[in-house]
């Protein structure tokens, strides 16, 4: 059991832009501005001109409604829009439209990886909103001497994701927030790679004081940044015997602190009613069709993994982490062993692409499947195939062309293990030692094996063959305890091999 | 009753800077109206629910296609009317 | 100078639109009126030109229109009467605009109003207050005083207006000239400058139930940039007919009640008769809530107001003082931006809808709102429209209530029950009190404009109120 000795309390509040949709949520204007000049993606409606009016994206409705359901989420009967009404220059209003009472939905979860096993986070709502304008400051928020505003961002759809004050440390937010983007990323309404895609603001208390939200969270990173601080500067003041003041404090990213946002009496009364310039939405009837076409989610899809494929839990997470890379996972198994595949695309392909900041869309997937098929066929080493991965992510080109340019294919397999079969056979006496367990004894059949190769075998591979034979019997080393063993007898020397070793070495007449 | 604090706050949310002679000069005429208010008081409405738009229209909604001419503005016109702009942006105030 | 539609249409085909609208500019610029903050005169000129040359077609080719203030208009300053939006000049047309260029109307200014539609007689204006045609020293009525003096003085043949508690009907009634406002939903509210959006609606002014049939026609209709946009095309010129035989008239006591001028209330009477005779049907109506209208009305449109008026804060538009942090920036430019009685509404409004009071006020007064909407629903069983006074009395004199807030918002007593039920409402000229006019106000249901065109068509066939002008214009 974690006992989260300071009481800590952790709600998230996360908003995803649905940057995916072509226009923005109350006006037609081109949601891809990220490239252009300030100010130049908007109109009289998101630019809060005196007399336009709002009407509702039905595509932002759709997709608020996969969101809420892909969060185990109910989907309300009557939903309706609010005024949030508050001052800021990002707000070209004067107040937010957004939801209320009668969010689109409610009542959801999402299971995480707690502290101490699978923790449930709930998903108090998922409703729909207007992103504000973007603030740009010259230094820092409380330093600027003035601020400047682009509303391109204003009037993008959002949904914010409120969560329950369920997680007690800075990790699981983390891990929730991760698990988030990985559900909400399945659904093909956000580029999580866009900057402003995905944005936190976080409540935490501790035992004993008020909550705090923390704004301008710009990164997950930053997120547990900021998080850690503010736990130590909660207890700090609690220390010290002051008081937790409920507040909204805004995190400086690159000081890694909280910045108490508070001037004058700030008195937050945001008098919500219903905008009167939007009718109620009665979509429930909406979601069973919607349900329909949501894709298998990422906890059901790693199930599956394990189940269907047999491959370890750890890499059917990570392989279901984002849904292309799923997809590339499945439809690479389906062709070769999957459990190779698993190993391969999860444990190489991945840190490769990571790596280099890429996604699987850079590599493809008949290249994963001709590495594979190399592989078993033992036309090249495992180093030669991460080569021609990094090659291949580097330069293109196709596997074949890249064995043939690099002469990979010379030290396949076969070559090394025939030659250390013969180096074994040469040299009895160095094999039974290294056998008795003179370590060092295996050196000098790495050096016969590379001269036997011409240098041209790869060192740490050699003796990762000659190890396997002379330990297991066997290369490659699969199926190591269902192999039966035998002793044979080389020249004057009793050598432990496997069977199938053996009858090698006898068709090869060294027996 | 709206007291003066009541009205420095009000007019804290409403963003209207007000002097003690405002205040002076406000208070009894938004207290006359709110009395006036009071008069709602008498009227049951017990199980009655609100009114918010008169007529029953719901889901009306707009395709997600942008909007030809009458949509966007250029950043010329977005910022034609500002008191105050620089590079592209609306200039407003400091922060803090 | 009181001209006619169809009358201007033999002029211009006479001579051309060109005459015609430097004529009426060239009143508008002697006038002591003070009904236009705005003129459009050398693109209302050009404009002119421009359907002269090319014969443009139109059911208003050429006709010069006069716009309330509130209403955008792409390269015209909008002000809504306020400080906060001098020198404002919108970017993009309000629907109703698009309608009217179309239909070839030719827009020679914009009209003195309350500022932000906030009153009942065109004084809190920040552009100076206009004036009665009838009475200089009275008041138009108001908001859309201006739309109505300028018609009534011969200054436009026709204007548009908003109605957000009476504010077409009223200063229609102050100044005997004909104003409707439509079934909320009819005409798009797109480029209205929004006082309270669940209140209003834009309506038209002209000396004719005619004329304001052909104009309510040109700016009718679907529009989906306003979700609260009813898809009905109607065609309503072809509604006007000389005959109210079996009219059901319901008449609502409650809107003779204490504060009714007497005159006023027997020129409403002896018009009733008048249709009776033509053969409607009278019958009294019970409306129990309508004395409640009013504070609901209150509540309701200056909460909504509060949040309306949020985004004057200097930053994109309209006034800006002397930048210190932006608390105190935007609290400073609106303090000089708004004038009195816009800050009062907003107070209250923000009063109302804040925590503590939002179940006490704001709520409870939605709740009340359906109890009046009840009330119209019962009645309009029994009758196809009710008959009540426009205004409970005539223009009263500049000055007088101004400083007396419940005074003043008293004046909509017979007017907003028909903004909180969303039903349409017409004013004709019905009669005189002092050599003031005096206006008679027939509600219809939702979407029934076709039968109180109808029956103000047929009171104005048969009388002659609507013919009569005020003297020294």
């Amino acid at each position: 059991m974690y006992d989260n000795p300071d009481g800590v309390m952790i709600g998230l509040e996360v908003h995803v832009q649905l940057n995916k949709l072509k226009t923005k949520v109350f006006c037609g204007c081109v949601t891809d501005y990220h490239n252009d000049p300030p100010n130049s993606h908007v109109c009289p409606v998101c630019l809060g001109l005196p007399g336009s009016m709002p009407v509702i994206n039905k595509k932002a409705v759709e997709a608020a409604i996969k969101i809420g359901l892909a969060l185990n989420c109910k989907v309300e009967e009557h939903t309706q829009f609010y005024r949030k009404n508050y001052y800021y220059p990002d707000l070209p209003k004067g107040f937010q439209i957004t939801q209320y009472d009668f969010p689109i939905s409610s009542g959801g979860y999402v299971m995480i990886e707690g502290e101490d096993g699978e923790l449930r986070v709930g998903i108090t709502r998922a409703h729909m909103e207007e992103d504000p304008g973007r603030l740009v400051h010259e230094g820092t928020i409380d330093k600027s001497k003035y601020t400047l505003i682009d509303y391109n961002r204003s009037g993008m759809a959002l949904i914010e994701i409120v969560s329950d004050p369920d997680m007690r440390s800075p990790k699981e937010a983390r891990r929730y927030l991760d698990k988030l983007r990985n559900i909400v990323g399945y659904l093909d309404v956000f580029d999580g790679n866009l900057e402003g895609a995905m944005r936190v603001d976080a409540n935490i208390s501790i035992m004993g004081g008020q909550r705090a939200e923390i704004k301008n969270i710009s990164s997950f990173k930053g997120a547990e940044r900021a998080l850690l601080f503010e736990i130590v500067r909660q207890k700090n003041v609690l220390r010290r015997g002051g008081v937790v003041v409920q507040e909204t404090r805004h995190f400086d990213e690159a000081r890694e602190i909280t910045l108490s946002m508070r001037t004058k009496e700030e008195a937050h009364d945001y008098r919500y009613f219903p905008e009167p310039d939007l009718v109620p939405l009665k979509i429930s009837g909406w979601a069973p069709a919607i349900k329909e076409t949501l894709p298998e989610l990422p906890d059901a899809r790693r199930m599956r993994f394990v189940e269907q494929y047999g491959i370890k839990d750890d890499h059917a997470k990570a392989l279901t982490s984002e849904l292309k890379l799923a997809i590339f996972y499945e439809d690479v198994a389906k062709k070769a062993d999957p459990k190779t595949a698993a190993v391969w695309v999860c444990d190489v392909l991945k840190g490769e692409l990571n790596y280099r900041d890429l996604t699987v869309e850079a590599f493809k997937k008949e290249h994963m499947l001709s590495v594979l098929e190399l592989l078993a066929g033992r036309k090249i080493t495992e180093d030669g195939a991460v080569d021609i991965i990094r090659t291949l992510l580097d330069k293109g080109g196709s596997p074949e062309e890249i064995i043939k340019e690099k002469g990979l294919v010379i030290v396949a397999g076969d070559i090394v293990e025939t030659a250390a079969l013969e180096a074994i056979v040469e040299n009895p006496q160095a094999a039974a030692d290294y056998q008795a367990g003179k370590v060092k004894a295996l050196n000098s059949l790495v050096g016969v094996v590379m001269k036997k190769t011409k240098g041209g075998a790869d060192a740490r591979k050699v003796r990762e063959v000659l190890i396997a034979i002379l330990s297991d019997g066997f290369y490659p080393p699969i199926e190591r305890e269902k192999i039966e063993k035998t002793i044979i007898k080389i020249g004057d020397v009793m050598v432990e091999v496997s069977k199938p070793i053996a009858n090698l070495l006898k068709k090869m007449g060294y027996v | 009753m709206i007291t003066r604090k009541d009205l420095t706050h009000i007019g804290w949310l409403s963003r209207l800077e007000l002097s003690e002679k405002d205040i002076e000069k406000y208070t009894p005429k938004l207290n006359s109206v709110l009395d006036y208010f009071t008069e709602l008081d008498d009227v049951d409405t017990e199980g009655v629910p609100p009114t918010y738009h008169v007529l029953p229209l719901s889901n009306v909604f707009r395709e997600d296609e942008v909007s030809a001419q009458g949509g966007s503005l250029t950043q010329e016109e977005a910022l034609s009317n500002a008191p105050k702009t620089q590079d592209g942006f609306f200039k407003a105030p400091r922060m803090m | 100078m009181w001209a006619s539609i169809n009358e201007l249409k033999e002029k211009i085909h006479a001579g051309s639109s060109e005459e015609v609208v430097a004529e009426y500019l060239e009143r508008i610029g002697r006038s002591k009126l003070n009904a236009f903050i705005s003129t459009s005169g050398e693109s209302a000129i050009s404009r002119a030109k421009e359907i002269d040359a090319n014969d443009i077609e139109g059911p208003l080719a050429g006709i010069p229109v006069a716009i309330k203030d509130n209403i955008s208009t792409r390269c015209i300053q909008t002000t809504c009467a306020s400080n906060i939006l001098k020198g404002y000049v919108p970017p993009y047309d309000a629907h109703v605009i698009e309608r009217l260029k179309k239909a070839g109307a030719v827009i020679i200014g914009k009209t003195n109003m309350d500022e932000f539609a906030m009153g009942t007689s065109t004084e809190t204006s920040f552009y100076g207050a206009t004036k009665n045609p009838w009475d200089m020293e009275r008041v138009p009525g108001g908001s859309s005083g201006g739309s109505a003096a300028a018609v009534a003085g011969g200054e436009a043949p026709i204007a548009l207006g908003s109605d957000t508690g009476g504010s077409v009907r009223c200063p229609a009634s102050f100044c005997g000239v004909v104003g409707l406002k439509p079934t909320y939903g009819v005409i798009s509210r797109y480029g209205l400058i929004a006082y309270a959006n669940s209140l209003e609606q834009i309506g038209p002014f002209a000396t004719s139930v005619r004329d304001v049939t052909t104009l309510f026609d040109v700016v009718a209709g679907y529009d989906p940039r306003d979700s609260t946009s009813v898809d009905k095309e109607v065609n309503y010129s072809s509604s006007l007919e000389n005959n109210v035989k079996g009219l059901r008239i319901g008449v609502p006591e409650e809107y003779f009640g204490e504060g009714t001028d007497e005159k006023v209330e027997k020129a409403v009477r002896d018009s009733i008769n008048t249709l009776e005779e033509l053969g409607a049907k009278t019958t009294t109506v019970k409306m129990p809530h309508t004395k409640y209208a009013l504070a609901a009305y209150y509540i309701i449109a200056m909460s909504e107001a509060s949040s309306n008026l949020a985004r004057f804060d200097g930053m994109r538009y309209g006034l800006r003082t002397e930048d210190s942090d932006w608390h105190t920036t935007f609290s400073q430019v609106r303090a000089s931006g708004f004038g009195d009685e816009v800050k009062r509404r907003i107070l209250l409004g923000t009063y109302a809808l804040s925590a503590g009071y939002h179940d006490k006020y704001y709520l409870k007064a939605l709740k009340v709102r359906t109890l009046i909407k009840q009330d119209f629903e019962r009645a309009f069983k029994d009758v196809d429209v009710l008959i009540t006074p426009t205004m409970p009395y005539p223009a009263f004199k500049l000055g007088e209530k101004i400083d007396d807030p419940i005074s003043l918002y008293l004046a909509d007593v017979d007017t907003v029950p028909i903004n909180l039920a969303g039903v349409p409402s017409i004013s004709v000229p019905c009669g005189f009190s002092g050599g003031l006019p005096i206006g008679l106000q027939i509600i219809g249901k939702h979407f029934d404009e076709a039968t109180i065109l109808r029956a103000a068509y047929t009171f104005e066939e048969n009388t002659d109120f609507h013919t009569k002008r005020p003297e020294g214009m």
